[in-house]
């Protein structure tokens, strides 16, 4: 595995960036996000297999970015995060280190050409298992699509760990905060649940990098990440356009084009 | 069920609107059931929560005297959902009330002692409360002095009542706009409420202050009070904080060790000193 | 006073149909597609073997994430307005945990502070516990250093502990609750000395009173900073805490009717203390996770005498990023001042 925690802690050392964003050891033999501001913060990075969370929410946090500039280790799901935030205007292009493996050296990716670059060479879409989830989804029926739902979302706090684990979650007021008018009720019955996640497919649809992490940060289990997954998919198919592969904003549901296949809007 | 539901208010009937300043309008509430209209007591310094049904609760001190009976009056700005949703009501409408809640300001203790009452724009409401309250038993105090402040004249709350108080000889009424909120006719001060005290000559040992602003405000005012000599524990303000339940339960308030509708709203410097300042 | 007896397998077996034949519905700790979860059961053989805790705390019981206040009808100035009454049906919470069952005091503390909430009330009064003593725990767990117990009889109304012989359990009956649920089928129960009985191990990991001591001199302590970095102010932790008990109180309403439901909230969102102004007493991520720290660990003990934590490691476990609790105030207690 490529040593990408000594090239984290060299550039903090030199002062080329102020704050590394990478993993550390967890409890019960995990990994988790590590900020790490200081050569002693730094001593305790990892990276191996178990480091998989997507990282790009820390680089439009308040909290991280006023320390200045960042170094980032990244796993393709990260890496296209980021690129899709520069798209979007989130971070600036060239404000970020982010470190990739490539083969068994280290890359430092420090534009949206070279991430571009790094990512059309990255194959990896989606795990086989959820892979075959979705396919499953979509050979359901209505009825029955609509009942996993229910079913699932049963189970939902309304605790936004989905929501705030991912990275193009980043408004400071999300739709679901508004109260004038209060767009999606807040409790978590059954409509405040399926609206909330609804809302947020449709928000992400084209947008979603697949990094299925607010699958993973779910609490209860419920695999929301299918969602997204789907919503994202659909966009794939539809028209033709990917989140997280280009620093161009291709964003399928606003994008105007005159031939566009749909006569009503012609 | 057995026990009473303490989130269930009083419903109350509005008698009177009146438009105090741009966005700022003040109800007077009767209560619809009469036996509620009788048992309803409260002290000065307590709040409720008032709800516009549909929209929701919001606290807002009771603004009247507990000295005059059979109504009670709220006074808010128009900022958000509920505050926007009542503003909308008219004479005859219902809304909702819970309370009263909170601790009290402590008048017994300022038997004997001069007051000063020192707020500005819409931070009267709260004080407006215990300076009637004072009024309705003048007796029982020294020399009464209010200072009240706004940006503009137009930004001035209860007006006719400021009339009234500049009338009456047993107070001192100084009142003060900011530099460019005055207009050609205005005989009240221009300056900034912490320099309008500061010029004031008042005297620290035997009085109390009560003191409520928006921040800026109270920062500046406080050294001036302090500079004056009056001790920490008789100095005090009122507190606003995000509310929900009103009870000690939600833990939307909670400061510190604190929380703001049970040990407050009513605190003085002396006890404000020992919170985080996470209000 | 608690009285020892054993109840065998088969002996649980009829004590569960006789408490559904009492009307007592029965929850308990379920295995559904791998996660551990409060569900509805009928037998013992229902119930998940070998497993640690629920995710979400037993707390929804007697707090429901969505509770019905209120409800009204409007017409033009008049305001038809509803009591609402808790559905409280009589049940028996089987099989949780003695961290799990000594948080009940603590939303005791704060629903009963001076007013009577009857909402919980009326939930709790009709809510049994049998507890279990733990055989195992994890990294996460840490009751012991708050004051618990793998095998404490805190909060039970009977306490379980297996027996090593997998033929049963040493039933303790501690409470009055614990006495009727004993009384509907007395031979389910031979009297018995206590049988030996190995709790999991719960090493302590620090001292608590001494770190509560310790907290108002920690208050503008960067460590607040540095241990909420990588929290992403998400309400995980404090709705799979059986202690936590913040909530908020929303409307729902048309032109013509409405409701008032109290659901849970989270001192952690960005939200939570923002004035319709604008102004935000915590409008920092550090400021918000300080708050949880010492909510738990400095006011509750202020204002209630008891800690508002109980060890059991949930929130660990179920954050997104691995907020490890036990750690974090293991460096709080260890920090320079």
């Amino acid at each position: 595995m490529a040593d990408l925690v000594s090239q984290a802690k060299e550039l903090l050392d030199s002062g080329a960036v102020q704050v590394i964003i990478g993993y550390a050891a967890g409890t019960n033999g995990t990994r988790r996000p590590h900020v790490a501001r200081s050569a002693a913060q730094a001593a305790c990075l990892v990276f191996d297999e178990g480091c998989v969370q997507n990282l790009a929410s820390y680089l439009v946090k308040p909290e991280v970015k006023r320390f200045g500039k960042a170094a980032i280790l990244a796993r393709t799901a990260t890496a296209r995060a980021a690129l899709q935030l520069m798209a979007e205007r989130q971070i600036a292009d060239g404000s970020v280190r982010i470190l990739v493996e490539a083969g068994d050296s280290v890359a430092v990716l420090d534009s949206a050409e070279a991430l571009e670059a790094h990512l059309a060479l990255q194959a990896e879409g989606i795990s086989a298992k959820d892979r075959e989830l979705l396919e499953r989804l979509r050979a359901m029926t209505h009825a029955e699509r609509w009942a996993f739902w229910q079913k699932e979302l049963a189970r939902c706090v309304k605790c936004y760990a989905c929501r705030n684990s991912c990275p193009m979650c980043y408004c400071e007021r999300c739709t679901m905060d508004c109260n004038r008018p209060q767009w999606v009720p807040v409790p978590s019955h059954a409509v405040g649940n399926l609206e909330y996640h609804t809302v947020r497919a449709m928000h992400l649809a084209g947008r979603c990098v697949e990094c299925g992490e607010c699958g993973r940060a779910c609490p209860v289990g419920i695999p929301v990440h299918l969602m997204t997954f789907h919503a994202e998919d659909s966009v794939r198919r539809q028209f033709g356009s990917e989140a997280g592969r280009t620093a161009k904003l291709d964003y399928a549901l606003s994008t105007f084009k005159p031939d566009d296949k749909e006569t009503f809007i012609r | 069920m057995s026990e009473k539901n303490i989130y269930l208010p009083y419903l109350m009937r509005i008698a009177k609107v009146t438009d105090e300043a741009p966005g700022v309008r003040t109800f007077r509430l009767e209560f619809v059931d009469e036996i509620a209209a009788q048992n309803f007591a409260f002290q000065t310094g307590q709040f409720g929560l008032y709800s516009a049904f549909g929209e929701g609760e919001s606290t807002f001190c009771i603004a009247s005297s507990p000295t005059r009976k059979g109504y009670i009056e709220c006074t808010f700005r128009e900022t958000g959902r509920v505050t926007s949703g009542l503003a909308d009501k008219e004479v005859g409408d219902v809304v909702g009330f819970r309370g009263p809640y909170g601790n009290v300001f402590p008048i017994d203790d300022w038997k004997g002692k001069d007051l000063v009452f020192i707020a500005g724009g819409i931070a009267l409401p709260p004080m407006r409360s215990v300076i009637w309250n004072c009024l309705d038993l003048r007796e029982n105090f020294n020399d009464i002095t209010v200072v009240y402040g706004a940006r503009s004249v137009a930004d001035l709350v209860y007006k006719h009542e400021l009339k009234e108080w500049d009338e009456r000889p047993d107070m001192k009424l100084v009142t003060t706009v900011d530099p460019g909120g005055e207009t050609p006719d205005w005989t009240g001060r221009v300056g900034f409420v912490p320099h309008v005290v500061e010029q004031l000559g008042l005297k620290a040992d035997n009085a109390v202050a009560v003191l409520c602003g928006p921040p800026i405000m109270i920062k500046l005012t406080l050294p001036v009070l302090q500079k004056i000599g009056f001790p920490p524990d008789r100095i005090f303000t009122t507190l606003e904080n995000r509310m929900k339940c009103g009870l000690g339960k939600c833990g939307r308030c909670n400061t510190g060790s604190s929380y703001v509708c049970k040990d407050g709203p009513v605190y003085t410097l002396a006890q404000l000193s020992e919170l985080p300042a996470e209000y | 006073m608690a009285e020892t007896y054993t109840i065998s397998n088969e002996a649980l077996d009829r004590l569960f149909q006789a408490m559904a034949q009492d009307g007592r519905r029965i929850l308990a700790p379920v295995d559904a597609d791998g996660r551990i979860e409060l569900q509805l059961v009928a037998r013992p053989a229902d119930v998940a073997q070998g497993y640690l805790q629920t995710i979400l705390s037993a707390k929804e019981t007697v707090f429901p994430k969505v509770e019905r206040l209120l409800s009204y009808e409007l017409e033009p100035s008049k305001v038809d307005l509803k009591d609402a009454t808790p559905q409280a049906l009589p049940t028996v919470l089987f099989g949780i945990r003695p961290c799990e069952a000594s948080a009940f005091a603590a939303l005791d503390a704060v629903f009963n502070w001076d007013t009577r909430d009857a909402f919980f009330n009326a939930r709790w009064q009709n809510l049994a516990v049998i507890g279990m003593a733990c055989t195992q725990s994890d990294a996460a767990c840490f009751c012991t250093s708050v004051g618990g117990a793998p095998d404490s009889t805190k909060g039970s109304d009977i306490l379980l502990k297996p027996l090593a012989d997998a033929s049963g359990y040493q039933a303790e009956v501690l409470t009055d609750k614990g006495r009727a649920i004993q009384a509907l089928v007395p031979e389910c129960f031979l009297s018995s000395e206590p049988s030996p009985f190995s709790p999991a191990v719960v090493e302590s990991a620090f001292d608590q009173p001494a770190l509560t001591a310790k907290l108002p001199g920690l208050f503008d302590n960067e460590l607040w900073v540095d241990q909420s970095l990588r929290c992403i102010g998400c309400g995980a932790c404090a709705f799979v805490c059986p202690t936590c008990v913040c909530f908020d109180i929303q409307e729902e309403a048309d032109a013509k009717k409405g409701e008032r439901l109290r659901c849970w909230d989270s001192c952690g969102f960005s939200m939570f203390t923002l004035h319709a102004s604008g102004h935000n007493p915590r409008e920092k991520q550090s400021q918000r996770w300080r708050q949880r720290v010492y909510h738990k660990f400095s006011y509750y003990p202020q204002r209630y005498g008891m800690l508002g934590c109980v060890g059991c490691g949930k929130c660990t476990r179920a954050c997104p990023v691995d907020m490890n609790l036990k750690e974090h105030l293991k460096d709080a207690a260890e920090v320079q001042a």
